[in-house]
C-alpha cells in the first residue's frame, strides 16, 4: 500500500470511528446513567438518515435539514422518554429489551408505511462537494473531512458539558445515587429526559451526516446498533471518553481489517472486542 | 409561635408487609432544634424518608410551610427549604469535593444565599485542603463534613441529620457536634437523629421518642435528660 492510499484509509477510519461515536455516546450515557438497555437506539440513527432524505428533498439543503432535524430529534427523544422510557428505570433488563425491541419493529413499520422500502440517496451539500487531490489519480472528498470535524467538535462539547458544567455534575451524580440527587432538590426525571433527548439527537445527527455517504435504506439502524454496543462495552459502560477511544479503535479495526484481511473483514471488530475484554473485562475506561 | 416548617399527620408507612410507621404526628418550627430518638428499627429513618417523599406513605399527610406535599416528588418537597444528610452519608464518590458542593448550590426559599462555597469551606477547613480530591478518597469524617456542607449549599431553613456521627472517631464526633452547634446559631432548624441521647438532648430544645412506629414521647429535651427511667425504658440497650 502506498502512502496516499494509506492516508485515505486513515482518514476514512477516523471519520467512520467519529461517526460511530455520535451514536455510541448516547447509548453509553443512557445505559450507564439511567441503566437502560435501549435496543431502539439504532432506530434514531435511521430516523436521522430518513429525515435527511425527506427534508433535503423538500428544502434542497442538507444544512437546513440538520438545523430543522436536531430540534425535531430532541423533541422526539423527550416525548419518547416521557411516554415510555420513564416507566423502565425500575424495571429489569428483560422488560427493557422487550419494549425497545418492540420499538424497532414499530419504527421500521412506520418507515415502511411512510417512506417505503426503497433505497435512497442524499446529495452531498454543494459547498462541500469538492475533493482534495492527493496524487495524480487519488483525491479525498471534503465532505468526509467536514463530518470528522463536526464530530470532533461535538465530542469536545460533550466532554465539556459532562466534566465542566453543573448539569454534567448532576448527571454524573445521578448515575451514582438517584435518590440523593433528588433529595438535594434536583429534578432527576427532567435530568434523565434531557440526557435521553441529547442521546437521540446525537444518533439522529449521525444519521443525517452519514446519509450522503452511505445511502438511506431499510434496517440501516441494526448494523449501527450492534457496532455501537461493541463500542460501549469496549469503552466501559457509561464512559463518554471511553466511547470516543473505543469508537476510533473500531473505526481503525473495521477500515484496515477490510484492507488487510478482506476475507475476514466482518470478524476484525469482534476480534478486537474479545482482545480488549481479555485485557480489561470492564472496558478500557471504567465508569467513573 | 414561629412558622411551622415541616409537619406530618397520622403517617403510616409499610415496607412490604411490615407496618413501620403507625400513625406518627410530627411538627418542627422555624429555628427549632429537635432530637428524634428511638432504638434501631423503630422508624426514625423511615419517618424522615416518608416526609421527604423518598418512601411513599400509605396513609396520612405531609405539609411544608402549610403547603400539602403528600405524594409530591422529593425534589419539590425539599425545595421548600429542607436539606437532608442521610445515614451512611451519600456523597458522590465519582465527583470531586468541589463538584459535590457546587452541584447542589441554590438560593434558599426567600432567595437568600447565606451559605456560599467560601463560607462552607470556612466551616470545614479540612474540605478546603481536599477540594480537588475525589469524594471517594475522603475519610469517613471528611465525607460526613462534605455531606453537611453539600446540604448547607442549598441554603436550607431545616437541616435533617440522620446519624451524622455514626462510626466516627471521638475527636471527629466532637467536631461534628461543634459544627451542628454553629449551624443552629445561624437560625437553621435542625432535626437530629443520633444514638448518643445525652448529646442529642444537650443540643436540642425538644425531643421525640419513637417506639415501634409510634410517638411515645414529645416534649422538652430537658425532661428526657432528667428522667433516667424514660431513657432506660425506650432508649437503653
Amino acid at each position: 500500500m502506498d502512502f496516499t492510499t494509506f492516508l485515505i484509509q486513515l482518514l476514512n477510519a477516523v471519520q467512520y470511528g467519529l461517526l460511530l461515536f455520535l451514536v455510541a455516546s448516547g447509548l453509553t450515557l443512557v445505559f450507564g446513567i439511567m441503566g437502560i438497555i435501549n435496543l431502539a437506539h439504532g432506530s434514531f440513527y435511521m430516523l436521522g438518515a430518513y429525515m435527511a432524505f425527506v427534508l433535503t428533498s423538500m428544502t434542497g439543503n442538507l444544512l437546513l435539514t440538520i438545523l430543522i432535524g436536531i430540534p425535531l430529534a430532541l423533541a422526539f427523544g423527550a416525548a419518547l422518554e416521557a411516554l415510555l422510557f420513564t416507566h423502565l428505570y425500575k424495571r429489569n433488563h428483560l422488560d427493557q429489551v422487550l419494549l425497545t425491541y418492540g420499538l424497532i419493529l414499530i419504527f421500521e413499520e412506520l418507515r415502511s408505511l411512510t417512506v417505503g422500502d426503497d433505497v435512497h440517496g442524499v446529495p452531498v451539500p454543494e459547498m462541500f462537494s469538492m475533493s482534495i487531490p492527493l496524487s495524480d489519480t487519488l483525491s479525498y472528498p471534503v465532505y468526509r473531512l467536514v463530518i470528522s470535524a463536526v464530530c470532533l467538535l461535538l465530542a469536545l462539547g460533550l466532554y465539556l458539558l459532562i466534566q465542566r458544567t453543573r448539569l454534567g455534575m448532576m448527571i454524573r451524580a445521578g448515575s451514582h445515587d438517584r435518590d440523593m440527587v433528588q433529595a438535594l432538590g434536583i429534578n432527576i426525571n427532567g435530568l434523565y429526559r434531557t440526557v435521553f433527548a441529547i442521546g437521540v439527537a446525537l444518533a439522529a445527527l449521525a444519521g443525517m451526516l452519514a446519509a450522503p455517504i452511505s445511502s438511506v435504506y431499510p434496517g440501516m439502524g441494526g448494523g449501527v446498533l450492534i457496532i455501537s454496543f461493541v463500542i460501549v462495552v469496549i469503552g466501559g459502560i457509561g464512559s463518554v471518553w471511553g466511547a470516543l477511544v473505543a469508537a476510533l479503535v473500531i473505526g481503525f479495526a473495521d477500515t484496515f481489517g477490510k484492507v488487510f484481511m478482506p476475507d475476514m473483514a466482518g470478524l476484525t471488530v469482534y476480534l478486537v472486542m474479545a482482545l480488549v475484554l481479555l485485557w480489561r473485562p470492564e472496558g478500557i475506561f471504567r465508569k467513573g | 409561635m414561629s412558622e411551622v416548617l415541616l409537619e406530618a399527620r397520622g403517617l403510616h408507612t409499610y415496607y412490604g408487609l411490615s407496618h413501620i410507621l403507625r400513625g406518627v404526628d410530627f411538627t418542627i418550627r422555624k429555628g427549632e432544634a429537635l432530637g428524634l430518638m428511638g432504638r434501631n428499627g423503630m422508624g426514625k429513618t423511615t419517618l424522615i424518608r416518608s416526609m421527604l417523599g423518598l418512601v411513599k406513605p400509605a396513609g396520612g399527610s405531609v405539609s411544608v410551610r402549610g403547603v400539602n406535599v403528600t405524594g409530591a416528588p422529593t425534589y419539590r418537597i425539599v425545595r421548600h427549604g429542607l436539606a437532608y444528610v442521610p445515614e451512611g452519608r451519600g456523597i458522590f464518590p465519582n465527583l470531586s469535593v468541589r463538584e459535590n458542593l457546587l452541584m447542589s448550590a441554590r438560593a434558599g426559599v426567600d432567595g437568600q444565599r447565606a451559605w456560599t462555597f467560601e463560607r462552607v469551606l470556612e466551616l470545614f477547613p479540612r474540605l478546603a485542603e481536599r477540594i480537588n480530591n475525589g469524594g471517594g478518597q475522603l475519610s469517613g469524617g471528611e465525607q460526613q463534613m462534605l455531606t453537611i456542607g453539600r446540604a448547607l449549599m442549598t441554603n436550607p431553613d431545616l437541616l435533617i441529620l440522620d446519624e451524622a456521627t455514626e462510626g466516627l472517631a471521638p475527636l471527629l464526633m466532637k467536631e461534628i457536634w461543634r459544627v451542628i452547634g454553629e449551624i443552629q446559631k445561624s437560625d437553621i432548624a435542625t432535626v437530629i437523629v443520633d444514638k448518643n441521647h445525652s448529646a442529642v438532648t444537650a443540643v436540642t430544645d425538644r425531643s421525640m421518642i419513637l417506639v415501634k412506629g409510634q410517638v411515645v414521647f414529645d416534649g422538652p429535651s430537658a425532661e428526657v435528660r432528667g428522667d433516667p427511667e424514660l431513657i432506660q425504658r425506650h432508649l437503653g440497650v
